[in-house]
């Protein structure tokens, strides 16, 4: 009995591999839709006012670590950057920093400018400093495009981002592209598969109590695939970012949003 | 001080019905979740929240461990007179924190 229900796993994970080996299409511009859209009416509620969204405590707390110095003889942020002049900033990042050398996401930025201008330590990832801070940079884009910048030096970063998002990973042999490319708008268990577009990061999930960053819910998504987390800011989980933005333009920025 | 965003009208005609939201920032631990050691993390939540009316207290909530984290309360009144509301939140740990909010009624 107990062979027999082994054999049926088996069979039910080779039929999935098998799927995976159909080539997958990227989903077309016109059809690209923010999990926003799949969310329950209370939910989208939820996001749609400043009043009831939890994520809007953290874009205060960034608001007050933005206009304060970090230490009395650094500057802070904001002697730096005008209010409104970040404006659009969150709509292409990931972006190419020339000193580092390698792509950079936006908590990656503030933490460059932390050590550069403020000769601050850079703030931990996942922290709520930096998710605050993150959290009030990226909401003065909100409704505005995700742009992608067309460096070419982001280029060969893009394509590993998109080889790693289609490529199965972990003990189900899963990928990405599995999920999010080809079966969105059906269910995965009781869960509705989106289409998996970062818009609106830093977010609130219910499910977290609390923010989060992109490269949290990516964690997420591998340990449910079985494959090993990426570490945090490494290349591979800036990579997917990157391909996962241009992925999703032009859907327009959300942050803060709330997800289930 | 932990962040509370309050809102509401800052004008309202006598007599007409005002709507409040107020969300709060609290982690409201249960005291049921293990922690990495294995052992329970003490509970720690907001057990009340109470809105006063210019001294009058016109609504009162007390809040369980199955609430969610950052609590989120919304509730209309009347708008009689011109004055302040006080919403206060308490609970765990000497958790207290009280805000003014000014009404003034046209």
């Amino acid at each position: 009995m107990r062979g027999l229900a082994v054999s049926g796993v088996l069979l039910l994970l080779a039929g999935l591999a098998a799927a995976q080996e159909i080539p997958i299409q990227e989903i077309p511009v016109s059809e690209r839709r923010s999990g926003l859209d799949q969310m329950a009416p209370e939910t989208r509620a939820m996001q749609a006012d400043d009043a009831a969204n939890p994520g809007m405590l953290w874009v205060g707390d960034g608001a007050d670590l933005f206009a304060r110095a970090p230490s009395p003889e650094a500057p802070a942020c904001a002697a730096c950057h005008e209010t409104g002049a970040l404006r659009g900033v969150a709509a292409r990042y990931p972006a190419w920093d020339t000193a580092e050398a390698r792509p950079i996401d936006l908590e990656g930025r503030i933490n460059l400018c932390r050590s550069r201008h403020q000769g601050a330590a850079p703030l931990p990832r996942e922290g709520r400093d930096l998710l605050a801070l993150t959290a009030f940079v990226a909401n003065q884009s909100r409704g505005l495009p995700i742009a992608p910048p067309a460096d070419p030096r982001l280029a060969p970063a893009r394509a590993a981002g998109r080889a790693l998002f289609e490529r199965p990973l972990g003990q189900l042999r899963f990928s990405c592209a599995g999920c999010h490319d080809a079966n969105w708008g059906r269910h995965l268990g009781a869960a509705p598969i989106p289409q998996g577009h970062p818009t609106g990061y830093p977010l609130y999930r219910l499910e977290w109590q609390g923010l989060g960053s992109l490269q949290r819910r990516l964690r997420n998504c591998l340990a449910g695939m079985r494959a090993e987390p990426f570490a945090p800011d490494s290349p591979e989980a800036t990579a997917l970012a990157l391909y996962l933005m241009q992925r999703a333009a032009p859907l327009p920025v959300e942050t803060p949003a709330v997800r289930p | 001080m932990a962040r509370a965003l309050i809102n509401m009208p800052k004008t309202a005609p006598a007599g007409s019905v005002i709507e409040i939201k107020t969300l709060i920032s609290h982690p409201m631990e249960t005291g049921y979740r293990p922690g990495p050691d294995g052992r329970l993390r003490p509970r720690d939540i907001i057990t009340e929240f109470v809105c006063h009316y210019d001294g009058a207290e016109i609504f009162r909530a007390e809040l369980s461990p199955a609430s969610a984290a950052n609590p989120y309360l919304t509730f209309t009144t009347l708008a009689t007179a011109s004055g302040t509301l006080r919403f206060t939140w308490s609970g765990d740990n000497g958790f207290s924190q009280s805000q003014d909010v000014a009404l003034t009624v046209t």
